[in-house]
């Protein structure tokens, strides 16, 4: 089956700093797919260059059957309609209300009243109540925000949804929240995911498969269950969070 | 050297790239009418005072150097003409430069910290047409009219001293500045602010889209925003009085 998405032999160098050096992914269409890896690894990067936000020095990035790396223009605009992307921050925008965040992107298409209808009903879906939208990103919590921004990626029902360390900073039961909200709309939707992510918890409930990146190429890739059984070092190393092994550490 | 070149090549690449979206579409009208509203209307306080106590210098100065050669009578004359040439625009690009293209700077500094310019993009949403071309829209569209505000009440700042400290009558001392004021001296003065305008939102759009990471990089994209944006007005300022008067 063609994969929804395909990096092929991904390059990019930051200066002296090869982040990414040859990375190989396919994602299949419904699939929920998580990758791993430590600080730096360069999982933001691969991201950003699906996205198109960062240019590969060398490679192809697929998206259905369009060159993402290539795409301009209207082609560029198609493509993009089909994300939704929960950003490490929230990257909530500070001078809108949230549910003009929300509704973003359906504003160009509908009425104002029609646009806040939705976005309340996309907030009540990330467990956020209708007094909320008329309330600037700065007034909630981080937990708060991760939802709206969760609600913002969702709104457009889009077709693929990267999720960019939907945990960090939140605390356990914050975080299990969060997982299980992705996970719900994942499936109640039926979109492509892909997750990336250090949070181990995390892992075992969004993900179907898992893709360890490692030294800018994707080391081990196999279904979330072989993840205790697989025998990688890396994986290995990196699952039971230990200093010792092939990863090395900074000290 | 080389520095130099290449950040003039990017500045002058970026100013293309917004000038191209100003005119295509989509437009974000409810952005421009914000961001005018911004730009003008709150700029309003800090350039009507500068352009009040400008104006009441002016009057003073001319006065007591004109009576060294007999010449007070031309008070009301040269303080019009030296506001709506030159201080007006001046001044109050100025003024402005160090409020709008700092805030903005800042402002697009922190979205690009934050990743909300990023966030722009997934949303389909070209942050050229969004941020930055509605920015620069306003300031050329606004300044104009903020200086002729600050023109106005730059001419009163002098008629105040001139007719309450320096005991001029205040029918000929507004005889005196309308009649020796030319149309070319207030359209000069607002092509100038609409060139000022440009500079300004231009600079702090540039060094905000540009910022590096972090707070550092967020401040050094507001000082930078600042200096260039006001070498550059004093510098466009002495190319556009050429233009206009070296005949």
């Amino acid at each position: 089956m063609k994969p929804k998405i395909e990096l092929r032999d991904v390059h990019k160098s930051f200066g002296a700093k090869h982040v990414l050096r040859g990375v190989n992914l396919s994602v299949q269409k419904s699939e929920s797919m998580v990758i791993i890896g430590g600080s730096g690894t360069g999982k933001s990067i691969t991201i950003k260059s699906i996205l198109g936000l960062v240019r590969p020095d060398k490679g192809e990035v697929w998206v259905d059957d369009i060159r993402a790396d290539k795409a301009r223009g209207k082609q560029r605009d198609a493509l993009l309609n089909k994300f939704g992307m929960l950003f490490q921050g929230g990257a909530l925008f500070d001078s809108l209300k949230v549910w003009e965040n929300v509704a973003f992107r359906m504003r160009r298409r509908m009425s104002a009243n029609d646009a806040r209808d939705m976005a309340i009903e996309k907030l009540r879906r990330v467990g956020l109540g209708p007094d909320n939208a008329d309330l600037f990103p700065a007034e909630l919590s981080g937990g708060m925000q991760k939802r709206v921004g969760l609600a913002r990626a969702i709104a457009d029902d889009p077709e693929i949804i990267f999720f960019d360390e939907p945990t960090t900073g939140l605390d356990p039961i914050m975080s299990d929240v969060i997982n299980d909200l992705i996970r719900e709309v994942v499936v109640e939707m039926g979109a492509t995911a892909l997750t990336i992510t250090h949070d181990m918890t995390s892992v075992r409930k969004i993900a179907d498969k898992v893709a360890m990146l490692h030294n800018g190429v994707i080391q081990w890739t196999g279904p979330v269950g072989d993840l205790d059984t697989c025998g990688d070092p890396y994986i290995d190393q990196f699952i039971h969070g230990r200093a010792e092994g092939p990863i090395e550490a900074l000290r | 050297m080389l520095s130099l070149c290449r950040a003039t090549g990017a500045l002058v690449l970026f100013a293309a790239q917004a000038i191209l979206h100003i005119f295509t579409p989509p437009y974000y009208g409810r952005e421009i009418l914000r961001q005018m509203l911004r730009i003008g209307y709150f700029s309003l306080p800090v350039v009507g005072l500068t352009a009040l106590f400008t104006g009441a210098v002016l009057a003073l100065q001319i006065y007591i150097g004109g009576s060294r050669f007999n010449a007070e009578g031309v008070v009301a004359s040269i303080v019009a003409i030296g506001i709506v040439r030159e201080l007006g625009p001046v001044l109050g690009g100025l003024m402005v430069a160090g409020r709008v293209s700092a805030s903005i700077a800042a402002e697009l500094g922190t979205m690009r910290v934050t990743e909300q310019i990023d966030a722009l993009t997934t949303l389909s949403t070209n942050p050229f047409k969004y941020l930055v071309a509605p920015r620069i829209l306003a300031g050329v569209l606004t300044m104009p009219i903020l200086v002729a505000v600050a023109d106005t009440i730059g001419i009163m700042g002098g008629f105040l001293v001139g007719v309450n400290r320096l005991n001029f009558n205040a029918s000929t001392y507004i005889a005196n500045t309308v009649d020796f004021l030319q149309a070319g001296d207030i359209i000069s003065g607002l092509i100038k602010a609409a060139v000022f305008g440009f500079i300004i939102t231009l600079l702090g759009c540039y060094h905000g889209y540009n910022s590096g990471r972090g707070a550092q990089g967020v401040g050094t994209a507001t000082t930078n925003a600042v200096v260039s944006a006001s070498v550059l007005i004093l510098a466009a300022n002495y190319i556009l009085t050429e233009m206009f008067f070296s005949a």
